[in-house]
């Protein structure tokens, strides 16, 4: 009886009160506070990044907290300059836009004659394909290096494209071979019915109906190419040739105790920058790739 | 792999599904020049680049890991196993070895367990009545929490390298200001006790947005129908945690379980940027810079790679097992209910 009355009651005023019980507001209390802190732990590092980049060294020894004296962009000056980060950003975006062009062309052919043709050899290939996303890059770095030595392209930005293109195209080719299988045959049946040819079906029917797949592949190319580290550290040795990554990591351990701090701090919030605006313009599509891909 | 594998035969399945209604047809077309031409430039550009830079590469380091080549004299003697042998008796590499065990044993779990509940928490602990949905504001959390994978993986250890020093670090300067003066000047990467924890936080904090935006989209395909059953049958928040959501994304999580293993038994770059000099002790070094440095400092190419080669049936291995346990673990029967 008494249980009857309680629900009778209970009803009422759950939508009196926005639909909500006291365990409800409990739960979301709980959570909100847990993912407040944890939201704080991760954007707080980068705040204080920020703050550090305009302190001078002196500054910024004395006090992790304390506001910079003077706001100048004096750090960002030396850092770009004296440190030689201007010249590895550069690199970065000939190495990154070059290799990203190329592994995104390369990586479309590759899935669309695998997805769309029958042929000898095709499962061959695309299994290897899938088994070079899995190795470990370390394995195959020291006859990477020999590699590159024999074509005369160790410590070259083509040598480097190169390495990014064959180490992104497994990812490439994996994600776009779903998007191409995916797209209609009778408009590839439409096409060559008026006399289109492979060619010009290729490339003016059947990529463009694959654009958003592309872009999704393409963002993440970016980011995966913009942040590599190991393949420049081991083939990439000469300064002038330095990535971003790799001039970073250089700057902060060849001076030793002497490192200009305020330059490194500067150093992280230039190197960081590019990356966040692509991820902030397009964190949608990224969500939405992920969800589409290869996590099905 | 066999998660790659069934990815496969799903994509392969898909023109029977075709959401255009296209009748299945013979895919084998008549072979005119034109054709012939395209499928060799195609296919020959992209297979020769992988071929040359992967395939072969692969294929050298099996055999000079045979051989006490140094990589700078044409002289190499072929030494049969006993790269292998030696690394039975390298201290430093078993050590390093041990250190990334622990590195795949720690970090999968923790980051799959914070991913895991940040999702459930964003997508389906909101309010209990109407729609099943999450919190408010979990857009917010979700897209802060993505964030570190947008970073550079260097750049994060050397932000967090910041972060953890004694005199000027963000952390010992929070820490003192609660308080916690014992805190004053404790290198966070310079005791044998915390070096390995801190790092192992670095990577953490590193990897669990991108997890919590997959769980969060594999969630999302969870038909709304069954949270609602369970709900009117009385199901607590936890119990549709543990009983629905995980046994419905249970494959998510096992290719996440795999993909984190192949990067805590790397962890090459964030290593590389926290304690370049392998932490106090070597309580940091990775076989990844134990490599590294035998290759390009000491010059040892041949033992160098044969470390590649147990590096690689290492992760092999940790795939296997993270199969074998996701099997045993009721895996079987659940997919088979997930499936219909």
């Amino acid at each position: 009886m008494s249980a009857v009355t309680l629900d009778k009651q209970a009803a009422p005023a759950r939508s009196d009160s926005g639909r909500r019980t006291p365990g409800d507001a409990l739960v979301a209390g709980t959570s909100h506070t847990l993912l407040i802190l944890w939201s704080a732990i991760v954007i707080l590092p980068f705040c204080w990044v920020v703050l550090s980049s305009f302190k001078s060294s002196k500054e910024i020894f004395s006090s992790p907290f304390s506001l910079p004296s003077q706001w100048s962009f004096d750090n960002y000056v030396s850092a770009w300059t004296k440190a030689g980060i201007g010249t590895y950003f550069f690199n970065t975006v000939i190495v990154v836009g070059v290799a990203l062009v190329l592994v995104m062309l390369l990586g479309a052919m590759c899935a669309y004659v695998l997805a769309r043709f029958e042929f000898f050899g095709r499962k061959v290939i695309y299994y290897s394909m899938l088994a070079g996303l899995t190795f470990p890059i370390f394995l195959v770095i020291v006859p990477l290096f020999f590699v590159l030595q024999g074509f005369g392209l160790l410590n070259t930005l083509p040598g480097l494209i190169l390495t990014y293109v064959a180490y992104a195209l497994p990812f490439t080719v994996f994600f776009l071979y779903a998007f191409f299988k995916t797209l209609p045959d009778d408009v590839y049946e439409a096409a060559m019915m008026d006399g289109a040819g492979e060619w010009r079906t290729f490339f003016q029917i059947m990529l463009p109906m694959a654009a958003p797949g592309m872009a999704g592949v393409a963002i993440f190319n970016f980011l995966g190419l913009w942040n590599q580290f190991l393949l420049p550290v081991a083939l990439n040795t000469d300064r002038d040739n330095y990535v971003l990554t790799q001039g970073m990591a250089s700057f902060a351990s060849s001076a030793g105790y002497n490192v200009d701090f305020g330059a490194l701090f500067a150093g992280v919030v230039m190197t960081v920058l590019p990356v966040l605006l692509v991820y902030l313009i397009f964190q949608r599509r990224i969500a939405g790739t992920v969800s589409t891909g290869t996590f099905r | 792999m066999s998660a790659s594998a069934t990815d496969a035969t799903t994509a392969d399945g898909l023109p029977e599904e075709n959401p255009w209604g296209a009748p299945p047809r013979r895919r084998r077309r008549k072979l005119t020049l034109d054709r012939a031409v395209f499928m060799a430039v195609f296919l020959g550009l992209p297979v020769a680049v992988f071929v040359i830079f992967v395939v072969i590469p692969i294929g050298q380091a099996l055999f000079y890991s045979l051989t006490d080549w140094s990589g700078f004299s044409p002289v190499m003697n072929v030494v049969g196993l006993d790269n292998y042998a030696r690394l039975l008796d390298d201290d430093t590499f078993l050590k390093a070895l041990r250190n990334n065990v622990l590195l795949a044993l720690v970090v999968p779990l923790v980051t799959l367990v914070a991913a895991l509940a940040i999702a459930v928490v964003v997508t389906t602990a909101g309010p209990s009545t109407g729609q099943v949905r999450g919190l408010n504001g979990s857009g917010f959390y979700r897209v802060v929490s993505f964030f570190p994978y947008a970073v550079p993986a260097v750049v994060i250890g050397l932000l967090w390298a910041r972060v953890y020093d004694p005199a000027s670090g963000l952390l010992n300067g929070m820490l003192t200001g609660i308080g916690l003066d014992g805190f004053q000047d404790y290198a966070w990467l310079g005791e044998v006790r915390a070096a390995m924890p801190a790092s192992m936080f670095v990577i953490i904090w590193a990897s669990i947005g991108f997890y919590t935006v997959l769980f969060v989209a594999a969630i999302k395909g969870v038909p709304a129908e069954i949270y609602e059953a369970a709900r009117i049958d009385g199901a607590s928040r936890m119990r549709t945690a543990v009983s629905i959501t995980l046994p419905s994304i249970r494959e998510n999580v096992q290719t996440a379980y795999i993909y984190l293993g192949i990067l805590a038994l790397d962890a090459y770059v964030f290593m590389a940027a926290l304690a370049p000099g392998g932490g106090p002790a070597n309580s940091t070094l990775t076989m990844s810079q134990h490599l590294m440095n035998t290759a390009f400092r000491k010059g040892q190419f041949g033992y160098a790679t044969s470390m590649g080669v147990v590096l690689a049936l290492v992760t092999l291995l940790f795939a296997v097992l993270v199969f074998a346990v996701f099997y045993l673990a009721g895996g079987r029967d659940k997919k088979g209910e997930v499936a219909r």
